[in-house]
């Protein structure tokens, strides 16, 4: 162990940064302790250094650090995590110290938190079908294991139990395999995060999840450092033990906060919106942590949970976000208020990598084609119902007013679900099937005919039979 | 070796590194940084301090560590081998690297982009005694079954051929050599370098007069673009840019595909992988991928290594365009290219211009898409090349007026215009008709090899066009007085406009035989979509309604004449026959009442 200097030459502290002078041997990226006058302890990283002038944040925040008492230790060492089998079942705070009543852990070993990027060529792709019991997921936007899909919501938009609901139903058809949910608490209300930790109790989830807790009142620079701990427990529950990790990460527009509050102490030429330009990038040190490796059972399927400002999908987070991850699911206020619940705003979601994680021997071979058809047939639908509601609906022609009647139903039938209703992937499928049944072949152009006979018959027998009758 | 020059780093923020000691050095020399050997590139100098642009994370650097200059600047290696590999930023072979170090990227490494072991059969083309210049092509490598590697003379090399043999030979390994006037010997091999940032020599530049098909009806036929053309494909996310340049990538009738994964997922580039060795190509039924090289520097990886990362893609697509191949280069996305320089200028405490951006961003990037093209190719035997480019913009919030959408479109003569609503809707590819443009749209009717066919095809292109143009106009008058108020003809336009729209332009990139569409095909399909509207003009003329006409079962035909194979193109033809046969009646009734 290289002996580890003390340096008390403090000379500026301006919001969370603090420079220290006359260091020698610091290194780029390493963490240092702090000691405050009263022997309390903060951490901090370095940000940059510049000769003997090294420049240090702090994750605690700077409040009641003096220029003249702190004692600055430089660790010669990245920020790191020491993970062993017994994080499972634990609660951690944002700079991963444990904040339950358990025992320290004794860590297996040491892992730097900012990880490696995974090689593309040793990455497998992701192509088993996860199913969530959600239609408008397994339906339309399926989610696949080593998936990045993100929750983009609002705020007052349901999105927690959105989370809680897949954390609790995702399961691989037909298989029982390891699993575990590391969920990652960002500035979130200790409500919030208490409502997710309950809901793992309830369902005896608890033993098989680490939990890293930043809440609303905890030190914003801590929370630069939450998503990665986060995600190194999950890289080493996947790939050291060959689990099956599902990573929630709630809330990343708080993080994306916390960075900008950084980067705004140092001076930094901001991009759009007072974000630092390098958002992109730092996004993406995080979200392309999840994924598959060659070789490996193990697979890190990553849920970020992101309110949006305003709504707005074009502010910088979500943006981002939407730019890294494959997909997003959008949840829509306008929905929410005409009460249908979960509010997926059906048509911006999107998952891309559903093609390779369904069709026959994965989901079923009708999968591809009944979605599209069901997203042609709301898109049109939704179209009317916006006209209906500016020219009334007599100004539709029947055939457009069958699409407006479709889109409620869907609304109605398909999209609305309880949160602890769990639908099988082929109860998804046949709703589909059930509601595109009011239509006719020529309308159907995105499916193949010989499926249409197959799977559609048996709604539309009773639909002809009634039609008889009535004649 | 010559002692090389080591300066000291005094300072570390994030990629950039500032190293004093450094007098001597020139600008982009490739130097090694730290203890860990980090690869870095000198970005600007002032006295004796080089600021440092490095490639690799620099967590555990500091003050005090060496930086050891390599006195070369950024090049990559060319010659056999190049072909279905993976590259990342700076031409380190991927496959390799995993092998080495196992799945997660460490740093350090050093391995060289073309492989020092494996031995090629060499062919000469040129005999002893033969006078050649830059650019001549002395041998031949059969790299696949799809590629004839073509072996030149380097750009700085002329004289006589004093020895050359045929062999199985490594990259490194000497096949001829040749004499200068002045009587220097030069040990030819197989392998040359370039610098990235250099543009390749060629003989002359020529206008790019054919049409590069790739199969998608939506571009062949409305946006079409060249060999040796550049075009662009900004839009929000989720709008399928990717599927679009991956499509591309896979249908192309070029020789050599440059995929560069610029800043992107890493899900999609292992995609690519998984595919393209599958995918077969739809003229020589081999796998896409012995034609194809991948540069893959994701989003997580390295900043630096991802401004490199479209030069080097550049740069072996000149190399092969050089052979007198058509070359199409795909970058995706240029976006995260230019992101890349607006961050390294951020840390260079540039002032900025737009958005951040460096003031020099319009330079670099008309720069870059100005390598495309057709060419004279440099040397002897006399022979064309073409390079195109097609590069993806991921504008913030899908606004055109970001910066990089705006340099773009400045220097490019295609732009695919995606939009949100269309992909919303599934409707894909999501290329807005409207707003897109092409400026090659007149050389659409030389891929016909019947002049009429192809004079045919242009009319019926601006007659769909129109229709959709009508469409967009008509759907406004629908939207305030219902569609009730339209004349028939009017009500016929709008729906054989969405014929052209669903049956036509939408088509689906995972179906089997929908994904490729040869030109006969498209030129069938749109035919009978227009026949279509033409005969039912005519019924309406004879007094039929058109309600009747909607309904005709012919239709669903139409609809799915995009899943009619190749072979069975006369299915589509005889759809036509249908039209009439079933349209014929609606004539006889309307005259009856």
């Amino acid at each position: 162990m290289l002996s580890v200097k003390e340096y008390q030459t403090v000379s500026n502290i301006q919001g969370p940064l603090m420079m220290v002078e006359m260091v020698d041997e610091a290194k780029y990226g390493h963490i240092v302790d702090i000691e405050l006058g009263d022997g309390s302890i903060r951490h901090g990283q370095i940000l940059q250094v510049e000769n003997d002038k090294v420049l240090v944040q702090v994750f605690e925040g700077t409040s009641g650090i003096d220029v003249k008492n702190s004692k600055v230790r430089f660790l010669a060492r990245p920020l790191e995590f020491g993970v062993s089998p017994d994080i499972l079942g634990r609660v951690f705070s944002g700079l991963g110290v444990p904040k339950d009543d358990g025992p320290e852990i004794i860590p297996e070993k040491r892992l730097d938190i900012n990880g490696q990027p995974i090689n593309p060529y040793g990455r497998d792709y992701p192509n088993e079908f996860i199913q969530t019991g959600i239609s408008t997921i397994d339906g339309l936007n399926p989610l696949v294991r080593g998936q990045k899909l993100p929750i983009f919501s609002g705020s007052g938009l349901p999105h927690d139990d959105l989370t809680a609901q897949l954390a609790r139903q995702a399961t691989v058809l037909g298989k029982g395999e390891a699993f575990a949910v590391v969920f990652a608490a960002m500035g979130i209300t200790f409500e919030a995060a208490q409502f997710f930790i309950d809901d793992l109790h309830n369902t005896g989830a608890i033993e098989r999840a680490v939990m890293f807790v930043n809440l609303a009142n905890d030190p914003a620079i801590e929370r630069i450092a939450t998503p990665r701990f986060a995600l190194t427990a999950a890289e080493y529950l996947a790939y050291d033990q060959g689990m099956h990790v599902l990573v929630i990460l709630n809330d990343m527009t708080n993080y994306c906060e916390a960075l900008r509050e950084i980067s705004a102490a140092r001076k930094e030429v901001p991009g759009r919106r007072g974000y630092p330009g390098y958002l992109y990038t730092d996004l993406a040190t995080i979200y392309e942590r999840a994924g598959r490796i060659k070789g490996n059972k193990g697979s890190i399927t990553m849920v970020p949970v992101l309110t949006m400002p305003e709504d707005d999908k074009t502010h910088p987070v979500p943006d981002l976000t939407g730019y890294i991850t494959e997909g997003q699911i959008i949840l829509s206020r306008s929905l929410a208020r005409q009460g249908v619940s979960p509010p997926t705003d059906v048509l911006p979601s999107l998952s891309r990598l559903k093609d390779k994680g369904i069709g026959e021997g994965k989901t079923r071979e009708d999968h591809a084609s009944l979605y599209n058809q069901l997203y042609a047939a709301y898109a049109r639908g939704k179209e009317m119902q916006e006209l209906a509601t500016i020219m009334g609906e007599a100004a539709l022609s029947d055939e457009d007013r069958k699409y407006m009647e479709f889109a409620n139903k869907f609304e109605d039938r398909y999209i609305s679900q309880d949160y602890y209703e769990n639908r099988s992937v082929f109860q998804t499928l046949d709703l589909g099937w059930e509601l595109l049944s009011m239509f006719d072949n020529v309308d159907l152009k995105r499916i193949d005919l010989q499926l249409i006979e197959k799977y559609m018959t048996k709604y539309r027998t009773g639909k002809s039979k009634a039609k008889e009758a009535a004649d | 070796m010559t002692e090389k020059r080591v300066g000291r780093v005094v300072k570390v923020a994030g990629p950039v590194v500032v190293a004093e000691g450094m007098a001597g050095a020139r600008m982009y020399d490739v130097v090694r940084v730290g203890q860990l050997n980090l690869i870095g590139e000198i970005v600007e100098l002032r006295g004796d301090t080089a600021s440092i642009q490095v490639y690799e994370e620099t967590t555990g650097i500091g003050p005090g560590e060496p930086v050891l200059d390599t006195e070369a600047s950024l090049s990559v290696e060319l010659g056999p081998g190049l072909i279905e590999s993976i590259y990342d930023g700076i031409q380190r072979p991927l496959d390799a690297l995993v092998e080495r170090e196992g799945e997660f990227m460490s740093r350090g490494s050093d391995v060289p982009g073309l492989n020092r072991e494996k031995k090629w059969r060499f062919k000469p083309t040129v005999s002893e005694g033969t006078k050649v210049s830059p650019g001549d092509i002395i041998g031949e490598v059969d790299e696949t079954t799809l590629m004839v590697h073509k072996i030149m003379v380097p750009p700085d090399i002329s004289g006589t051929i004093k020895s050359i043999s045929e062999g199985e030979f490594t990259v490194v390994d000497t096949v001829a050599v040749c004499v200068a006037e002045d009587g220097t010997e030069h040990e030819l091999m197989m392998m040359q370098r370039w610098p990235v940032r250099e543009p390749r020599p060629i003989s002359r530049r020529l206008a790019p007069e054919k049409l590069l098909v790739s199969g998608q009806r939506v571009v062949d036929t409305f946006f079409p673009i060249t060999k040796g053309g550049t075009a662009c494909v900004p839009g929000p996310f989720g709008t399928g840019k990717t599927v679009v340049q991956h499509q591309l990538a896979k249908w192309v009738d070029a020789d050599v595909v440059v995929y560069v994964g610029c800043g992107e997922r890493g899900n999609e580039m292992t995609d690519v992988l998984t595919e393209f060795p599958e995918l077969k190509d739809p003229r020589s039924g081999e796998p896409l991928m012995r034609r194809s090289v991948l540069i893959a520097n994701t989003s997580n990886m390295p900043v630096a290594a991802r401004e490199a990362s479209v030069y080097t893609g550049i740069t072996l697509a000149e190399y092969f365009r050089d052979m007198g191949y058509t070359v199409a280069l795909m970058a995706d996305s240029t976006s995260r290219w230019a992101e890349a320089m607006r961050e390294i200028s951020t840390r260079l405490e540039e002032m900025p211009a737009e958005e951040g951006y460096p003031a020099y961003l319009g330079a670099r990037i008309a720069a870059f898409y100005e390598r495309a093209g057709r060419v004279q190719c440099l040397g002897s035997p006399d022979r064309e090349g073409g390079l195109s480019v097609i590069g993806a913009v991921s504008p913030p919030g899908g606004d055109l007026s970001d910066s990089v959408v705006q340099a773009t479109l400045h220097v490019v003569k295609v732009f695919w215009s995606l939009k949100g609503e269309l992909a919303y809707q599934r409707h894909f590819p999501a290329i807005d008709w409207l707003t897109s443009y092409s400026f090659y749209k007149q050389y659409l009717r030389g891929c016909f090899e019947d002049k009429d066919q192809g004079r045919e095809m242009e009319k019926m292109t601006g007659a769909a066009m129109g229709l959709l143009e009508q469409e967009s106009e008509l759907v406004e008058i629908v939207r305030l007085v219902g569609a009730e108020a339209l004349s028939p003809r009017d009500r016929l336009a709008l729906e054989t406009a969405r014929s052209i729209r669903e049956d036509y332009l939408h088509q689906n990139a995972f179906h089997e035989v929908d994904t490729y569409t040869s030109m006969e095909k498209q030129y069938e399909m749109l035919k009978t979509v227009l026949h279509f509207h033409h005969q039912g003009l005519e019924a309406i003329q004879a007094g039929a309604e058109t309600a009747d006409i909607f309904k005709l079962a012919v239709r669903e035909d139409i609809a799915r004449a995009k899943y009619v194979p190749q072979e069975e193109i006369d299915k589509i033809r005889r759809i036509r026959d249908t039209i009439e046969q079933q349209m014929k009646p609606l004539h006889s009734t309307a005259a009856s009442k």
